[in-house]
């Protein structure tokens, strides 16, 4: 390995970059098939029924085959959407969930290098940012489809997740008046020495979980889709691999949802024992870091999974007195709070 | 010479997508330009980060592309402005865009021309960069007032706003 220190940093910095985007997109598609798959299962379980298995040892292959189905089906455009709207939404509703994952630390350190693809200082607003961005995929969906139920449910999709971001915003500032730092990395460091801060900021983690399930569209936040109302919302007109990317998009900003959580109140790869907390000195300390990181990540996965299958949908006026009559307010009184407690033990 | 590319590249897709939101010549629909701004906003973005101003950036994504821009689409979409898309640029507005963008042009070259070419005492690098703690000192103690008589303003604003919303008013 002795060519790697012939470069120079900056060729070094690109090398590394380069291979931990592909590890990540490596581990993170298959992640997101599989939890499709964990869906249906769990689902299955709890309404007493078997789910796929019959692809595969216990129905493992069941992923590709849903894949290989998406790709054959006939990838239809209907004759009055507007093209070329129809063709960029669903990436556009792809890409945000990806770019997210970019400043996620999953790792303490492998050999020399730390786990995160981009330590940024302002790590937290480009999550929002990017976040804030993933909203376009359903509002171009709904217009491009040019049809009721897609363009109704883009409308609410806008509302209702602009709604949620202030909530969303306003419950994570009290974590950083706590750490004093933006950086992800500086958050993570601050947890390993004062324990996790879901026990600092426990009504910050609850405003956070639920606008979570609204930001990502699940239930029971599911109103731009909801089927009873709306056929499918957004992407009624959608079909084959299109709409398979709108899908998938919903299950990628799900496992962006978790990572986030994990990070910001869960100790994102610590564990308060075994000296766990600190950063690994060796390959394998690197590895089982990334390991506990992803079993964490995992555990948000099931809930999102299991709340699905328990909760009813809110009605949407309901849905937006939740959000903005109930969750900022108590966001705001949140953030005076901690403030003041923070102020008095100075 | 990486930095000077990337400049370059911004720069030119910022203009040229602001260029696109008001003369677009294939498409005179409104969420096209709406979604053209988007693009400059974020390519704008790119620039920022290039400044190193990372705060800024990712708040003019956050606020701009986010959220503002999200509101124009939700009303467009909602009023379904058909008038909007047969309206041409009329010769009186072309004209007067290129005088407006002639003044402003002058304007900042009479202003950044009167700069010294480097500010005395001032290090090679910014005090504000990258990190948003500066930035929350200067606005919180050096221009506190400023920003507070700003609050009000968007405070006065938004109150208007819901007051002549509603039509049943006593």
């Amino acid at each position: 390995m002795s060519w790697i220190e012939h470069l120079s940093p900056t060729q070094q910095f690109v090398l590394f970059s380069t291979l931990k985007v592909l590890c990540v997109i490596v581990v993170l598609l298959p992640t997101i098939a599989y939890s499709v798959m964990a869906e249906r299962r769990v689902s299955a379980a709890i309404q007493d029924r078997v789910g796929p298995n019959r692809v595969g040892p216990f129905g493992l292959l069941q992923p590709l085959a849903d894949g290989l189905k998406f790709i054959l089906k006939e990838d239809f455009t209907p004759a009055h959407v507007r093209k070329v709207f129809f063709w960029i939404a669903p990436a556009v509703a792809m890409v945000p969930a990806f770019m997210t994952m970019a400043v996620i630390p999953f790792g303490s350190t492998l050999g020399a290098q730390k786990m995160v693809i981009a330590d940024l200082n302002v790590g937290i607003l480009y999550t929002f940012g990017i976040v804030s961005l993933g909203v376009y995929g359903i509002i171009l969906a709904g217009y491009a489809s040019n049809s009721k139920y897609p363009f109704l449910g883009a409308i609410r999709s806008t509302a209702q997740m602009i709604s949620y971001e202030i909530a969303m915003g306003l419950s994570v500032i009290p974590v950083f008046l706590c750490v004093g730092d933006l950086n992800l990395g500086q958050v993570i460091s601050y947890q390993s020495n004062h324990g996790w801060l879901v026990l600092y900021a426990p009504v910050s983690f609850v405003i956070f979980l639920v606008a979570a399930f609204a930001e990502t569209n699940r239930l029971p936040f599911d109103l731009p889709e909801c089927e009873t109302e709306l056929v499918a919302g957004y992407h009624t007109e959608y079909s084959s691999m299109k709409f398979a990317l709108f899908f998938l998009g919903e299950y990628a900003n799900m496992i962006a949802a978790s990572a986030m959580m994990v990070t910001l109140f869960f100790g994102g790869w610590t564990l308060p024992f075994f000296g766990l907390d600190q950063p690994a000195t060796g390959i394998l300390g690197g590895f089982l870091h990334i390991g506990i990181f992803m079993g964490k990540m995992l555990m948000f996965m099931l809930l999102f999974i299991w709340v699905r299958w328990m909760l009813p949908r809110f009605r949407y006026d309901q849905l937006m007195d939740l959000g903005w009559r109930r969750f900022v307010p108590l966001g705001l009184v949140n953030i005076v709070a901690t403030a003041i407690f923070l102020w008095m033990r100075a | 010479m990486i930095q000077d590319v990337l400049f370059y590249l911004f720069a030119f897709m910022t203009l040229l997508s602001a260029v696109l939101v008001v003369a677009n010549p294939v498409s005179r629909n409104p969420v096209t330009s709406a979604m053209f701004l988007v693009l400059t906003i974020l390519f704008m973005a790119g620039l920022f980060v290039q400044l190193h101003a990372f705060f800024l950036a990712a708040v003019q994504i956050l606020v701009y592309a986010g959220a503002v821009i999200v509101l124009f689409l939700f009303v467009i979409m909602l009023l379904d402005l058909k008038e909007e898309q047969s309206r041409r640029i009329g010769k009186l507005g072309s004209v007067l865009g290129l005088v407006s963008v002639g003044v402003v042009f002058v304007l900042f070259n009479r202003a950044l021309s009167g700069l010294p070419a480097k500010v005395p005492g001032a290090t090679g690098q910014p005090s504000l960069e990258g990190l948003t703690a500066p930035l929350g000192h200067a606005l919180f103690k050096q221009y506190l007032l400023p920003f507070e008589i700003l609050s009000v303003l968007l405070l006065v604003a938004m109150v208007g706003v819901i007051l002549l919303s509603k039509k049943d008013l006593r």
